[in-house]
């Protein structure tokens, strides 16, 4: 087991109060498994992965635990995670663009990350050559700075630079959303290709477009207003959702195929809640067609099947319909 | 009713402007009433130049867009405002849209002040809840906000709303969604579609394809400042033709199909539609038109007990 992630908790401190971005997240990444992790803005979907590697204020840990490796990770110690970030957990940073100093050569920069991380750097240099070559990248990179790379050059250089301690867990978070889509194609492609060659061990992909993760993710973990809705395998969460909220979500998303002559599409009415003060009980009562009384109390996140997990009343108690 | 003819747009680039940028290039099409044509392109393709210059936000460098038989590049003055009256822009990010400092409701009294002066207050703001209705937003909710109180999906609509309160005819709609989340973009698709149905015409900008299929009849590929492919959005999809129209929808994530399923589809397509040489797409020789594309080239002898299936190569080979 890669990651196991154990009720983990994390506030937004504000003056207004805390705002719950994340409660009671408990899930696992298996090696060698590419998890989606999808929702809309606000969802929290960020937080979990900022939380996981950087967490400083305004965010504020609350409880739980994170194991990597079968080791403890200490998320709500900055200072003792200096240790794991960047070897053992990597992120690449939702604009990749802005991620690269653009006062410093893309060398010199690198060199300065390594140093900075005890790296040796003579060591090192031939692998990032190797893997810029496999990336498409030529080595000439190095001597330039970010201004002179296109966005898609830019995004694959700080894969290679994320990934070039070999760290077992990557986090990308919505990487792709503001590429092309032969870019995004790419750049998808490459994260599979990562993990096969073993660079990561497991990744975690992070994005709000659900067809890029049916093309790349293992499996997919859906997220509402701060909790975790369903999680199972790319298959299940696509052709045959749990939750209401992702059936909901998933029929509202054009396909290829469908006009709007023939299939009239339809969004969930309303929004999410504010999570300064979140409703109790299921966070999505309010918009769904299905809600119950029993409702009112929060819905445990358990398996139905296996490896397939829903945090919904009608699914955990006997096998209801679908 | 909207025609665009040889329109190009260049760009001067350079540190004293004196390199040439191509923006668009030559590209003619029109959009009929009450018809939605999707623009679809990557970035810097020129698609939202199109848009800009159609809404005359930056000039022509030479072609010409007509509405209604006029050139809009000729109108002054009165002229110009009552062009604005009938074609209005929608922009992708809603919160730039909008002045942070002053509530979102302004934009509907700049509106009123402008084109309506006549209209007094209370028919106006009946007017103006009439058109939120429209869009399907709740007055009571919406009015008298600032826009960051407002979601994305709600300015989104507020700017829709705001060109309905004129006659328009004509919007011009530039990633209008790809700011949304999934569970309101469809809602603002809607809209749209159902403007549609009131004989709006609708220039629908956009790099989703999945999109441009639900919303459009028409649809034109624009590729570096050209139009590579145009035609029935069905036919277009269905049959790509232009290997970067193509090489685009075998790129698009779909929820339906995984890439190499598509990949492999399109080349079974291919195949079974080439009736010309078989090696045409990859052919890199200079004669390669002459006839190979629909015809295959049977096989000659060359030099004695040498045998080749190639039109071009006996006449000249590089």
């Amino acid at each position: 087991m890669s990651l196991q992630v154990d009720d983990l908790t994390l506030y937004y401190q504000t003056l207004h109060g805390d705002v719950k971005a994340l409660e009671g997240a408990t899930f696992s990444v298996a090696d060698g498994e590419i998890m989606g992790l999808a929702g809309e803005s606000g969802c929290g979907k960020s937080t979990l992965a900022n939380g996981l590697i950087l967490l400083k204020p305004p965010m504020r840990f609350v409880h739980g635990s994170v194991r990597l490796d079968d080791e403890e990770l200490p998320v709500w110690d900055t200072d003792r995670m200096d240790a794991f970030r960047f070897r053992r957990i990597s992120i690449v940073p939702q604009y990749a663009m802005n991620a690269l100093n653009p006062t410093r050569k893309i060398g010199k920069m690198t060199v300065e990350l390594l140093r900075s991380r005890k790296v040796d750097v003579r060591s090192t240099l031939p692998e990032l050559e190797r893997r810029l070559d496999l990336v498409g990248l030529s080595h000439e990179v190095l001597g330039m700075y970010p201004i002179e790379l296109s966005g898609g050059m830019k995004q694959r250089m700080v894969m290679v630079l994320s990934t070039l301690l070999d760290p077992s867990l990557l986090m990308a978070d919505e990487i792709t959303s503001a590429l092309d889509v032969s870019t995004q194609k790419a750049v998808a492609r490459m994260l599979v290709e990562f993990r096969d060659r073993r660079f990561v061990k497991s990744l975690m992909v992070i994005t709000h477009d659900l067809s890029i993760l049916n093309q790349i993710a293992d499996s997919i973990l859906i997220m509402y207003a701060g909790r975790l809705a369903e999680k199972g395998s790319t298959d299940r969460i696509i052709n045959a959702p749990r939750h209401p909220y992702t059936r909901l979500l998933i029929a509202s998303l054009p396909k290829v195929g469908v006009r709007h002559r023939q299939t009239r599409l339809t969004g969930i009415p309303g929004s999410p809640p504010f999570l300064l003060h979140p409703p109790v009980g299921c966070r999505f009562r309010e918009r769904c067609p299905a809600a119950l009384p029993e409702c009112g109390e929060e819905p445990p996140f358990v398996e139905i099947e296996k490896g397939h997990y829903v945090a919904c009343w009608r699914e955990s108690g006997t096998d209801a319909e679908a | 009713m909207l025609k665009l003819d040889e329109v190009s747009k260049v760009y001067k680039v350079g540190t004293f402007g004196g390199r040439a940028l191509r923006a668009v290039q030559d590209v003619s099409f029109d959009v009929q009433d009450g018809e939605v044509v999707s623009l679809i392109g990557e970035s810097g393709s020129g698609k939202s130049t199109i848009g800009k210059m159609i809404l005359r936000l930056i000039s022509t460098s030479s072609g010409v867009i007509s509405f209604d038989g006029v050139d809009v590049s000729s109108l002054r003055g009165g002229a110009r405002k009552e062009y604005y009256r009938k074609v209005q822009g929608v922009f992708q990010d809603p919160f730039s849209s909008f002045n942070p400092i002053f509530k979102a409701d302004r934009v509907f009294r700049i509106v009123g002040q402008q084109f309506f002066p006549e209209t007094a207050a209370r028919k106006w703001d009946e007017k103006v809840e009439s058109s939120l209705h429209a869009v399907g937003l709740n007055p009571e909710h919406v009015l008298d906000k600032f826009p960051h109180q407002l979601s994305g999906g709600q300015l989104q609509r507020f700017l829709i709303a705001r060109a309905l309160l004129l006659d328009i005819r004509f919007l011009v709609a530039d990633e209008i969604i790809s700011m949304l989340d999934a569970s309101t973009r469809i809602d603002v698709l809607n809209l749209l579609a159902d403007l549609k149905a009131r004989g709006l015409s609708v220039l629908f900008i956009t790099h989703d394809l999945s999109l441009g299929y639900y919303i459009s009849e028409r649809a034109v590929i624009l590729y570096q400042g050209s139009v590579v492919e145009m035609g029935s959005t069905e036919r277009i999809y269905d049959n790509p033709l232009h290997p970067y129209t193509r090489m685009l929808m075998a790129s698009v994530p779909r929820l339906d199909k995984k890439w190499e399923q598509v990949e492999s589809e399109l080349r079974t397509r291919r195949n079974e539609l080439s009736t010309g040489c078989v090696y045409y797409s990859r052919c890199g020789m200079a004669g390669k038109d002459g006839g190979c594309r629909t015809e295959k080239p049977a096989l000659i002898e060359v030099e004695s007990g040498h045998f080749v299936a190639c039109g071009c190569c006996d006449q000249e080979c590089p």
